[in-house]
C-alpha cells in the first residue's frame, strides 16, 4: 500500500459513473423518495404522532439512511461483481503497481461516496415534503459516510463470495430488505418488547437510523456515543473481512 | 533482424527455402548468458501446488535484457500459473523469483511499476473510450498528467488508433482492442513486457501489424516474455524458447539450434496408402532421418540432405518438403495427444 493510491480506482469509477449519471441517481433515489411519498404523506396524514413527530417527520431521517445503504450495497455487489468477472477490471488493476488493499479501499470508498451522495440528495429533498432539518444535520454527514463504508464493505464481502449474480438475491432478500423494514425506520424500536428491542438495536442500520433522527431534529433524548462506537467497530470488522475475502478470491 | 527471421518469413509463405539458409542459421551460437544486472528475470525452483495438483514443478529459468523468450506448452502445462506468479496474482508454494534484481513478491509494487502486461482476456474498460482507457490506466501508475497525455498521444499513433480515440470499446474490432491492450501495457515504458497470446483470434493483417510493432520494440531493447500457441509467431519474435509440459521445463534454448538438434533440417510430409508409405519408409532408411506414421501420413525428419531421395517421392501421391520448424519440435517433445483441461 502506498498512501492514497486507492484514489486512482475511485477516479476510475467516477469516470464511468459520470457517463450513466441519470440512471444511477434514479435507481438509487427512486425507492426512498417513493416510500417517503406513499408512507409519509399518504399513510401518515391520518396517523397519530409517533414519539412527538408526525409520521412523515418520523420516517424521513431513516429513509435518508436507507438511501445510503441501498446505494452503497448495490454498488459493491452488482457493480463490483461486474468489474471482478465480466469486465476483468480488477485483473487489469492488479497488473499495475496497485495491490488488493488499494483495490478494496478504492471500491469501498467509492461505494461509500455514492451512498453519501444519495443520502445528501435525500436530505436536500426533505424540505420539499415540509420536513425542515435542524443545523445538527451537518453532524449527520460523517455518520452517513461511515454507514456507506459499512454497507460497501458488506456488499464487497458478498461479491467475494458470489458465484453468480443470483447469489445477490440472498443478500437483498435476506439482508437488505429486512434491514430496511426492521431498523426502526417505520416504527420506533424503543417501544418494542425488551428482547425484540435488544435484537433490533444490534442490527447495523438501527443505530444510524436513530442517529439520523436525533441529528435531523436536534432532539438528544438517548445516548449517542455507544451507537457511534458500535458502528465504528462493525465497520472496521466489515472492511477487514472484505479485504481478507477479496484477497482470497483474487490471489490463488 | 537476423537471417533466421527472413528464413521464417519465407517458410510461412511456402517459398524461398534453401538449405544454405538453414546452415547459416544453424551455425549461429545461442545468445551468451550475460552476468549480473543483465538478468531481468531469474526464477529458481519455482513450484506451485493447488491442493494435490502440482501445477508448476520446480522450474528454473532466466531472461536476459533485450531478449524475447517464448514460453510454450500445451494447455494446462503451467504457463499461465507461472506468469501469474511473476505478477503476484498466484502465490508461489516454493522457489525464488527475482525481477530487476528485486525479490518477488516482497517488492511487487516496485516490480510491477516496471512491467507491462498484455493479458490473454480483454480487460479494457467497456464504458470508457479508447483515450479514457489509456488515461485511466496511466493513473494507476501515477504517471503525471502532462507526461501521460504525451505518452497516450504517442501510443495512439504508434498503434494506429488516433482516429478512434473517442470510440467506445464496444465499437472496436478485435485487432483494435488488441492494439489498445498493447498500448496500455506500454504506458509505463516497461522494461519487461509480458505478452499472453497477444494475437489470439486476429486476422493475418492485424497479426502482422502487431508483429511489426513488437519487432520495433525489440530493436529498442524491450525485454519480452511471450506465450503463444501460434508457433510461427514465437519463431518470428523469440531468440530463446522454453517449452513447459506437466509443470516442468522440457527444454530451453535457442529455437533454431533446438530444432536442428532435436528434429532435423527438413521435413517430408507424404500422403499415401499403407503400402506406398511402407515402401517409402524402407527407402528413407538410406538417409539419416527419423520417421513417424500418423494415420495415412508419413513424416520424415531428415537430419541430412536427403535430396537424392526426392525421385522416390515423385511416385507417391502427394508430398510436401519443408524446413523443420518449432511446431515439429513442440509435437516431438509434448506428443500428439489432445490436452483438455
Amino acid at each position: 500500500m502506498n498512501g492514497f493510491s486507492f484514489w486512482t480506482i475511485w477516479l476510475r469509477n467516477g469516470r464511468v459513473w459520470k457517463k450513466n449519471i441519470l440512471s444511477t441517481l434514479i435507481g438509487n433515489l427512486g425507492q426512498p423518495l417513493l416510500f417517503l411519498l406513499a408512507m409519509g404523506y399518504g399513510l401518515g396524514r391520518d396517523m397519530a404522532p409517533v414519539v412527538g413527530l408526525t409520521y412523515l417527520q418520523f420516517i424521513a431521517p431513516g429513509l435518508v439512511a436507507s438511501a445510503v445503504m441501498y446505494s452503497a450495497a448495490l454498488e459493491t455487489t452488482y457493480g463490483s461483481y461486474t468489474r471482478l468477472t465480466v469486465q476483468k477490471t480488477y485483473e487489469a488493476i492488479l497488473m499495475t503497481p496497485l495491490g488488493v488493499v488499494d483495490l478494496v479501499l478504492g471500491e469501498i470508498v467509492w461505494g461509500a461516496s455514492k451512498g453519501m451522495l444519495a443520502g445528501v440528495i435525500m436530505l436536500l429533498a426533505l424540505p420539499l415534503f415540509g420536513v425542515m432539518p435542524s443545523p445538527w444535520v451537518v453532524a449527520l454527514l460523517p455518520m452517513l459516510f461511515l454507514s456507506g463504508v459499512f454497507f460497501s464493505a458488506f456488499g464487497l464481502i458478498m461479491t467475494a463470495l458470489a458465484k453468480n449474480y443470483d447469489f445477490f438475491n440472498y443478500f437483498t432478500s435476506l439482508v437488505i430488505t429486512p434491514l430496511f423494514l426492521f431498523s426502526g425506520i417505520f416504527f420506533p424500536v424503543q417501544t418494542m418488547a425488551p428482547s425484540v428491542r435488544g435484537f433490533l438495536e444490534l442490527l447495523p442500520l438501527t443505530p444510524i437510523v436513530s442517529l439520523a433522527r436525533i441529528l435531523c431534529y436536534g432532539r438528544f433524548g438517548e445516548p449517542i456515543l455507544l451507537k457511534i462506537l458500535g458502528s465504528l467497530l462493525a465497520t472496521g470488522c466489515a472492511v477487514w473481512l472484505a479485504g481478507y475475502l477479496l484477497r482470497r478470491r483474487l490471489i490463488q | 533482424m537476423s537471417s533466421s527471421r527472413q528464413f521464417f518469413l519465407g517458410e510461412e509463405q511456402g517459398i524461398g527455402y534453401s538449405g544454405a539458409m538453414i546452415q547459416a542459421t544453424s551455425q549461429q551460437e545461442p545468445a551468451p548468458v550475460r552476468p549480473g544486472s543483465q538478468t531481468v528475470v531469474s526464477v529458481t525452483g519455482l513450484t506451485k501446488r493447488f491442493g494435490e495438483r502440482l501445477a508448476v514443478d520446480n522450474i528454473s529459468f532466466a531472461i536476459q535484457r533485450g531478449q524475447c523468450v517464448g514460453f510454450l506448452g500445451p494447455n494446462g502445462a503451467g504457463k499461465t500459473t507461472c506468469i501469474n506468479m511473476l505478477l503476484g496474482l498466484v502465490e508461489k508454494s516454493a522457489g525464488k523469483i527475482r525481477i530487476f534484481d528485486l525479490e518477488a513478491p516482497r517488492f511487487h509494487r516496485e516490480i510491477k511499476a516496471r512491467i507491462g502486461v498484455v493479458p490473454q482476456a480483454d480487460s479494457l474498460d467497456p464504458d470508457l473510450s479508447v483515450e479514457e482507457n489509456l488515461r485511466t490506466y496511466a493513473g494507476y501508475f501515477r504517471i503525471p498528467r502532462r507526461l501521460a497525455s504525451q505518452r497516450v498521444e504517442e501510443l495512439l499513433h504508434f498503434f494506429a488508433l488516433h482516429n478512434r480515440r473517442d470510440e467506445i470499446i464496444e465499437h472496436l474490432s478485435g485487432g483494435q482492442r488488441r492494439r489498445l491492450l498493447l498500448a496500455r501495457a506500454l504506458l509505463n515504458e516497461p522494461q519487461l513486457l509480458i505478452l499472453d497470446e497477444p494475437t489470439i483470434g486476429l486476422d493475418p493483417q492485424a497479426r502482422h501489424l502487431i508483429w511489426e510493432r513488437l519487432a520495433i520494440l525489440q530493436t529498442q531493447g524491450t525485454t519480452m516474455l511471450l506465450t503463444s500457441h501460434y508457433l510461427d509467431e514465437v519463431s518470428r519474435l523469440s531468440q530463446q524458447v522454453l517449452i513447459l509440459d506437466h509443470g516442468q521445463v522440457v527444454v530451453q534454448g535457442e529455437p533454431r539450434q533446438l530444432i536442428t538438434d532435436m528434429v532435423g533440417l527438413e521435413v517430408f510430409e507424404v500422403d499415401g496408402t499403407a503400402a506406398e508409405l511402407d515402401a517409402l519408409e524402407t527407402s528413407f532408411r538410406q538417409c539419416n532421418a527419423t520417421q513417424e506414421r500418423v494415420g495415412d501420413k508419413l513424416y520424415v525428419y531428415a537430419r541430412e540432405d536427403c535430396s537424392r531421395l526426392v525421385k522416390v517421392l515423385g511416385e507417391a501421391g502427394s508430398w510436401v518438403r519443408r524446413p523443420a520448424n518449432l511446431e515439429d519440435l513442440f509435437i516431438q517433445l509434448t506428443g500428439r495427444s489432445l490436452r483438455e483441461t
